[in-house]
């Protein structure tokens, strides 16, 4: 444990750690560029330079590691001197546009200018021009701004894993891009615009829309995919304008995958804003007495056992148990929020969770993924596996489609055949899984979205426990799930009663006539032409495949205007809070359902938001602390039945549009066409 | 004696006959009123009068939306929005300015990067209704193109200062 003094205050830190962390742990803030937390130090920037007692000239303290008795002073005039020296150089060739840059107000260059920077330029000669680069369609580009940090550089080889940016030409000719013109095949290419500290990499859909001071900032939970991303809406009025994310070291870190960042102008377009109802074969806007009223009248004397509820994948835990209660007071038991027909066993906790929890795969040493394409189906967890594969001494095995995970793995096989041999331990991966200390492993959509699900639910249970994956203080066995609304469904209990129908017998019962009402609550991702003559209730923010096909719409929230609680596939309950208010006509979903309650003589016991968060509490005790996570006991789950040989295959087919609010944005519709049409159309003569 | 030299300044209208000698003397000093709105004194270059947004000589506008105008306006009376334009340059697709809301304290103009938004001499714009005073981007621009004249030999006399 190296002790030095900084700046007159003696410090003791961990061997390893730099002079600027250690500055940084007593309060002291260095000035920095190319230095990033979470890449590696290339110490270019110079801008960190410290005073060293014995050293002849300043040096970078980024790069610096601390040794015993260090003398280190931060705040001299030969600091400030070299500094300011380093940042007139930086400005030589910086353009001084900053009012027309969108990093304007946020940008580390212009607010190290503050403290560095001198008001005039010594420079008398011409300023360095270079041409923009394409990355695709969600990152803009200005290169004529870049300092060289070289911090997009590393984020895309280390975090992404995508080595597709570098750079070109020394001194001052170098240039950042990509070296054949291509946009950026990551999931993750939107950190770049926020790695990076000045405005060279800006984001596409945002530029010159606002200024962050315009902004009003709402920290609230992204629900495009079931890992809960801690994100911050920024928004103006009415209108959101752009999502960040928001450090949160258990799930996300600092990152957001793209579509959780880009979608949100979906949420501006094909809204429901009024309700609707069917008249004369054709939807027509309607007042919510007269919606109320069309129900009521459909509705009552319909025995319970002929009306079903389904939930989808971005309800709130709050809506879910209201519709629960509303549908369990009309005397049905069919109801589940697995819209997507995955059938799985749902008796113990341990087998729907993420129980290792994402910040736990860093502590794994064997990783098996089964039937699953972590990178589109929970961008964080895939990125916290490369983590740890940059960490070293990881294996990973694959049983499912041979993809580029961005890390190498041993490819295990394409089915449950392969998954059948790890469990009873004749595949030659179980060796590397029995020597492992911490082996884990990560059943996917793939692997339980099929009709055998609670079968390979049990086998991958067999794998788990055969492979010593499930030890004392150590849970291995994990389902990554894919819809925000999932898990938090689970908990509360949105499943089929005693004798109730599961999705694909709802669906079934709706085409035969046996079931006569449905009610969707923003569910989009079943067949819709399923759901045969039955009545069906849509309510939803979104005029998508479910509203098309909706006797009647009642207008909802959608995540940004509501506060709910929403449980990500570790079992984490958080809270998604209200950023602008619902539009039009539209309301918060439990309130709709409280009011239809009272049309239909169901009277739900709640008046406010306090009382259902109380009901959610007695549905559940995993309700009861919210940003808190309850560890699932294990125990026996999944049925051991016939399984279909057929190959798992992940369900994603376009990752940038998975659900109504995607599916309705303009820049996801870009995304789909520069990096799937494109993809898919490309030969090996093309281009 | 007082009392005889008072009588005799009464009996001979000293006081009125002085009083209307200043009067008439009147008569042949130059003239300090002004016969407006047909003449009109002379004002500073730095008069801060009606707003108005400046062109560059080929046309284009200056205005590039930094909405520094908007954040330094201490009476929050212009709003702007902007977005790229066709060509790809930072754009305003808004400019207005509540001229009811505006205390014409120069802000805006002292914040603009490129002189774009500027108090103009003009200080004869009132109108009717209130309505008429929410000048828009069309109206601002109009005025720019009206007085650019004077403004940019205004922004020319005060450049030094600056």
């Amino acid at each position: 444990m190296p002790k030095l003094t900084i700046d007159g205050i003696e410090v003791e830190v961990e061997p390893g750690t730099s002079v600027l962390q250690a500055c940084e742990q007593i309060g002291i803030e260095i000035p920095r560029f190319c230095y990033h937390e979470r890449l590696t130090v290339p110490a270019n920037c110079r801008m960190c330079l410290v005073e060293m007692e014995k050293a002849p000239k300043p040096v970078a303290s980024c790069a610096m590691p601390c040794g015993e008795g260090m003398v280190i002073k931060t705040n001299t005039d030969l600091v400030h001197k070299a500094r300011k020296g380093v940042m007139e150089f930086l400005l030589i060739n910086h353009p001084l546009d900053c009012p027309i840059c969108d990093q304007g107000g946020e940008c580390d260059l212009q607010d190290q200018a503050m403290g560095y920077g001198f008001d005039r330029s010594r420079f008398q000669e011409n300023k360095r021009a270079v041409k923009d680069k394409y990355l695709g369609p969600l990152i803009k580009t200005i290169m004529t701004r870049c300092i060289h940090c070289t911090r997009c550089i590393r984020f895309a080889d280390e975090i992404a894993g995508v080595p597709e940016l570098g750079a070109t030409g020394r001194g001052e000719h170098m240039e950042v891009g990509t070296y054949i013109e291509q946009a950026i095949s990551s999931e993750l290419s939107g950190n770049l615009i926020d790695v990076c500290p000045v405005g060279a990499l800006t984001s596409k859909p945002y530029a010159f829309t606002t200024r962050p001071w315009e902004l009003r900032k709402t920290e609230t939970i992204d629900v495009m995919d079931a890992l809960g991303s801690n994100i911050r809406v920024d928004t103006r009025g009415p209108e959101v304008m752009r999502l960040t994310p928001r450090l949160n070291e258990d799930i996300n870190e600092e990152w957001l995958a793209d579509k959780s960042r880009f979608h949100y102008d979906g949420l501006k377009r094909q809204r429901l804003d009024r309700p609707y109802v069917r008249r004369d074969g054709k939807l027509q806007p309607a007042t919510w007495a007269e919606a109320f009223t069309a129900i009521a009248e459909r509705v009552k004397g319909v025995p319970g056992d002929r009306i079903a509820a389904l939930a989808g994948d971005l309800c709130d835990a709050e809506s879910m148990v209201a519709l629960k209660d509303l549908v369990e007071g009309l005397g049905s038991k069919n109801l589940d929020c697995r819209q997507d027909g995955a059938a799985f066993d749902t008796s113990a906790r341990a087998g729907y969770l993420f129980n290792t929890t994402i910040a736990g795969i860093e502590k794994a040493d064997a990783i098996l993924l089964i039937g699953t394409y972590p990178r589109w189906e929970g961008s964080m967890v895939n990125a916290r596996i490369r983590k740890r594969y940059l960490m070293g001494g990881l294996k990973v095995g694959v049983v499912g489609e041979r993809r580029d995970l961005t890390y190498p793995y041993t490819y295990l096989g394409a089915g449950p055949q392969t998954l059948q041999e790890l469990a009873d331990g004749s595949h030659e991966f179980c060796e590397i899984l029995k020597t492992a200390k911490r082996p884990m492993l990560i059943l996917g959509a793939g692997a339980l979205r099929r009709a055998d699900g609670a079968a390979i639910q049990a086998l991958a249970r067999q794998a788990a426990e055969a492979n010593n994956m499930v030890q004392d203080g150590w849970n291995g066995f994990n389902v990554l799930h894919t819809a925000a609304a999932r898990v938090g469904g689970l908990e509360l209990g949105f499943l089929p009663g005693q004798g109730g129908k599961a999705t694909a017998e709802i669906l079934a019962g709706a085409s035969s006539g046996a079931i006569e009402v449905v009610y969707l609550l923003g569910a989009d991702e079943i067949d819709t032409a399923k759901l045969g003559d039955a009545f069906v209730i849509y309510q939803g923010h979104h005029g998508d495949r479910g509203a098309h096909r909706a006797d009647v719409v009642l207008p909802g929230a959608a995540y940004t205007e509501k506060n709910g609680l929403y449980v990500n596939t570790e079992g984490r309950v958080q809270m998604a809070r209200m950023a602008v208010f619902p539009l039009g006509e539209a309301r918060e979903d439990w309130k709709i359902l409280r009011a239809l309650g009272d049309q239909l003589g169901v009277r739900l016991p709640y008046d406010s938001l306090a009382q259902v968060r109380k009901r959610l509490a007695e549905a559940s005790p995993v309700f009861r602390s919210i940003e808190s996570l309850t560890m699932a006991e294990w125990g026996p789950f999944g049925q051991a039945g016939t399984i279909d040989a057929a190959p798992f295959h992940c369900p994603i087919e376009n990752y940038y549009m998975t659900d109504p609010i995607s599916r309705a944005s303009a820049t996801m519709a870009k995304c789909t066409e520069t990096f799937l049409a494109a993809a898919s159309e490309r030969t090996g003569t093309h281009g | 004696m007082a009392f005889l030299d008072r009588t005799a300044r009464g009996f001979f209208l000293t006081e009125l006959l002085s009083g209307l000698g200043l009067t008439f003397s009147y008569m042949f000093r130059p003239r300090v009123t002004l016969n407006y709105p047909f003449e009109k004194g002379p004002i500073s270059p730095r008069f801060r009068g009606e707003h108005a947004l400046r062109r560059y000589p080929n046309g284009e506008e200056r205005c590039i939306a930094c909405k520094l105008c908007e954040a330094v306006c201490p009476a929050l009376a212009i709003t702007i929005e902007a977005e790229p334009r066709d060509d790809g340059s930072r754009r305003t697709t808004r400019y207005d300015i509540d001229m009811t809301k505006c205390i014409y304290c120069g802000l805006c103009q002292e914040a603009c990067p490129v002189d774009a938004i500027v108090e103009g001499p003009n200080f004869e714009f009132s109108t009717e209704t209130r309505e008429e005073l929410f000048y828009n981007k069309d109206k601002l621009l109009e005025n720019g193109d009206r007085w650019e004249a004077q403004l940019a030999a205004n922004v020319a006399v005060d450049a030094p200062y600056r």
